[in-house]
């Protein structure tokens, strides 16, 4: 273990051991670079192994849309790109429509996403919602579909990416908090509890801690850490393929191959900033029981045996930050996904690692700017 | 029960619970116990009112330590203590709001005052062939003779170590069951010697343990010593134990194996809110950690008996009622000083029943072959998780259970990790060389009790 005064040099120094930490050093070390991930827990501690996994292109925000029908492409090369495939299944993702104004809804979505260039959200009907989710509730009339979308296993995915960056050279440094970080030179020093980390560029990735970072290199973004909760069933029957969310409701629901069934959908709990502990909120997540009761009668008599939190940074205009800091040189951001970024983390590591070596990307990347919320008086939305 | 504000709520009607609920229902209190099974008693006098009314023949194979419940639960009883019985409490906050489930409904309830008195489990004991049928625990097949007088039919062969395993063969050999062997894993009388003083001082222990060997020897049953390489061997069942003892291999034909090392306290709740726990090493299990008057860390939530540290029944009924006169002085029905004389009496005989504990917590250790297991051993009974594939989350950066459990799915179950806990901790701490502070143990999370999505759904 390194002594507090050890200087280390690195090429690209990335602050943040989760999914969007680990896809960066992968691209990074991709492109022959040599970087670190500093990490000051252990690689996804925080919402890269809470997360539910949903790999999702469906309902996203336009701004969104050309990031993730890119990554969508990489999930489906994953074992390719990593060996290891994070545990993908493609079995498409679903939104319920409970009665005709949402289907108006529905319908309404995919001509916006037609006229945007895309078309990979497709309306449903009754009887074809029946086929892809067999024991959807009664009352349910369609919905909107996207077949090539999934699921995965955060922690793994997460795992893969680490993996395969240290076997290309990336070093990853667990229990590494960051102190402070000063400008030297052409360099970036960042002060960590085990040494000096420098590099000529700093990636920030820190998720709902991301914006502290931003704040040490001159930035000033609003994001706030808000505990997202779900539930987890005991083994049941076989008797559901795609990720189910509502049009009209908070729910995401999936059975895993395991039988387990995942119930998520934006339930928040609290977060004590001090500990990074996570507390539930019953209440709350008995209104979710009630959705679940109502949109899959399947699920009333089926056991809980776990109910978990996750920390995420959120915005106060739900999409992320990623890109160049407009306060000092070589700092690229990619923090505060608001608890979708778990299907985004594949392109956005490798748009992170084009802006270091080519200083730019051929994704559009303007909407998600860090100093959007400056001079405004922007707060994150209560959830 | 909405706006309902309870002065002491109570989790569990064993010795600790029933006791603190006596006492402090006498002090004034409004007293409410809630316990999942249907009668008063917890784990250790299960079923004692059936039995004493309705087979009252079969107390004298139970043993006089089980009848002494009867003084315990007929005082709760005629106490003002309210009692839910069916109820179980699947949440409890640091605010002291408590979840409840009771027919197929969930609620919550405010309390000024809990005190958890959730007991003991027994520590897992995964030896090869642990999963198959007719392999039980030593507590469960003993809470079956109380519950309902079931006795194994086949021949039983009892293996590991501690009071309870020769409690139960020596209830099995009174009850007529066909008892072949009891194969003791490690009994340490060096290192017990030292503590031998105070297990003298600590009462009628020494004697009681003596009289159930010579029970189980008069019965015919041989005993094994230093067995190692205990191993479960069937197809669809249990059909035989192998081990080693004396040098040399042996294998014993048997229906049902009894195996034990020893219980440990069940700080799931208080793991979950959570409160502040340590390590207990001479008992190898986590513990809350308390004052004198059993206080965890968290304002007005406090712990009795075994679920703070093993003590015994009748340390656990001296503990309960120590707690309820702290809950009287914390809810102002009395001040400190009576406090103190009123808790004195339990107090001495508290730590008189504790000084038994040294002696066979030395005398009994769990056999490290048994807590470290080899690759092939299912560690995870509910995700089928062998000690291999633990390791082999280690070596891929996997550093505490948590990780682990992020790797691989131990204790994602149904058994939210009761049953693997310890075990997967331990191989950690002894792969990576740490001790098992430093390596921790689950986070765990509510409910931790089952709960239906229809239950849940209820909850207003």
């Amino acid at each position: 273990m390194s002594t507090a005064g050890t200087v280390h040099d690195f090429d690209v120094v990335i602050i943040g051991g989760g999914l969007h930490g680990c896809s960066a050093a992968y691209h990074l070390a991709q492109a022959k670079l040599k970087p670190v991930v500093l990490e000051k827990h252990v690689v996804a501690r925080h919402a890269s192994s809470a997360s539910a996994g949903g790999v999702r292109r469906l309902g996203r925000d336009p701004a969104e849309i050309p990031l993730a029908v890119a990554s969508i492409e990489m999930w489906h090369s994953m074992r390719d790109m990593l060996g290891d495939d994070g545990e993908f299944r493609a079995t498409g993702q679903v939104r319920v429509a409970e009665n005709a104004a949402e289907l108006q809804k529905c319908e309404e979505r995919a001509a916006r996403v037609r006229a945007l260039g895309y078309d990979h959200e497709v309306v449903i009907d009754r009887k074809e919602l029946r086929r892809l989710v067999p024991q959807v509730a009664e009352h349910c009339v369609g919905g909107l579909h996207t077949a090539r979308d999934g699921y995965a296993f955060p922690f793994k995915a997460t795992t893969a990416f680490r993996l395969k960056a240290e076997e290309l050279g990336a070093v990853v440094k667990e229990g590494t908090k960051v102190e402070a970080i000063e400008r030297s030179g052409e360099r970036w020093v960042v002060r960590t509890n085990h040494g000096q980390f420098r590099a000529p560029v700093l990636v920030n990735a820190a998720g709902a801690w991301g914006a502290e970072i931003a704040r040490m290199v001159g930035d000033d973004p609003v994001e706030e850490p808000v505990a997202l909760m779900m539930m987890v069933s005991g083994r049941m029957p076989h008797f559901l393929d795609p990720t189910v969310g509502c049009m009209g409701r908070k729910l995401s629901f999936k059975q895993m191959r395991a039988g387990t069934v995942v119930i998520g959908g934006g339930h928040v709990g609290t977060v004590d900033r001090e500990t990074e502990l996570t507390e539930l909120d019953f209440r709350k997540l008995a209104l979710s029981a009630r959705t679940v009761s109502a949109v899959f009668p399947i699920m009333k008599d089926a056991t809980l045996v776990r109910c978990w939190a996750g920390v995420e940074g959120f915005t106060p205009d739900d999409i992320p930050y990623i890109g160049p800091s407009k306060a000092a040189p070589n700092v690229f951001h990619s923090f505060g996904f608001c608890g979708h970024g778990f299907q985004l983390g594949p392109v956005v590591g490798s748009i992170t690692a084009q802006l270091v070596t080519q200083g730019k990307t051929n994704l559009p990347i303007e909407p998600f700017r860090i100093d959007r919320f400056a001079g405004k008086d922007a707060r994150v939305p209560a959830h | 029960m909405s706006g309902e504000i309870i002065d002491l709520a109570v989790i569990g009607a064993g010795p600790a619970g029933m006791a603190a609920a006596t006492v402090a229902a006498d002090l004034g209190l409004d007293v409410t116990v809630f316990d999942e099974n249907p009668a008063p008693g917890g784990q250790i006098y299960r079923g004692i009112e059936a039995v004493a009314t309705k087979r009252a023949s079969d107390l004298a194979m139970l043993g006089p330590a089980y009848e002494a419940g009867k003084t315990i639960v007929s005082a709760f009883r005629a106490s003002k203590a309210k009692h839910q019985p069916n109820t179980s409490v699947w949440l409890v906050q640091k605010d002291r709001q408590l979840g409840i489930a009771s027919g197929g409904r969930a609620s919550m309830v405010q309390a000024r005052r809990i005190l958890i008195a959730s007991g003991a489990q027994e520590r897992p004991v995964p030896i090869p062939g642990w999963t198959l049928p007719g392999v039980m625990l030593a507590g469960a097949t003993q809470g079956l003779l109380k519950s309902a007088g079931m006795v194994p039919s086949g021949p039983v062969v009892l293996a590991g170590n501690g009071p309870l395993l020769y409690q139960l063969g020596a209830q099995l050999a009174a009850a007529g069951a066909k008892v072949t062997a009891l194969l003791e894993t490690e009994a340490r009388y060096g290192a017990a010697l030292q503590h031998l003083p105070g297990a003298i001082a600590s009462g009628g222990y020494l004697a009681k343990g003596l009289g159930l060997i010579s029970a189980i020897r008069k019965a015919g049953v041989p005993i094994r010593r230093n067995v190692t390489g205990l191993k479960a061997i069937g197809k669809d069942h249990v059909e035989a134990v192998e081990f080693a003892a004396n040098g040399r291999a042996w294998r014993l034909d048997c229906e049902v194996l009894c195996l034990h090392q020893g219980v440990v306290s069940n700080a799931q709740l208080t793991l979950a809110i959570p409160a502040k726990h340590e390590w207990n090493e001479a008992q190898r299990c986590w513990r809350p950690v308390t004052d004198a008057w059993g206080n965890t860390d968290l304002e007005g939530i406090a712990v009795a008996g075994d679920c703070g540290g093993i003590g015994g029944a009748e340390a656990a009924a001296h503990a309960g009622r120590i707690a309820a006169c702290e809950a009287a002085r914390a809810l102002g029905k009395i001040d400190a000083p009576q406090r103190d004389t009123r808790a004195s009496g339990d107090r001495s005989a508290w730590e008189r029943h504790l000084r038994i504990r040294p002696f066979l917590d030395a005398l009994y250790p769990p056999s490290r072959a048994i807590a470290v297991p080899a690759d092939d051993v299912t560690l995870c009974r509910c995700e089928e998780v062998t000690a291999g594939e633990v390791r082999a989350a280690v070596r891929q950066g996997g550093t505490g259970p948590n990780q682990v459990k992020s790797f691989t799915r131990t204790g994602m179950g149904p058994c939210q990790g009761r049953m693997c806990a310890l075990t997967v901790s331990e191989v950690i701490a002894d792969q990576l060389g740490k001790s098992m502070a430093e390596v921790g143990t689950y986070r765990v999370r509510f409910p931790i009790k089952p709960l239906t999505v229809g239950e849940l759904a209820s909850l207003e």
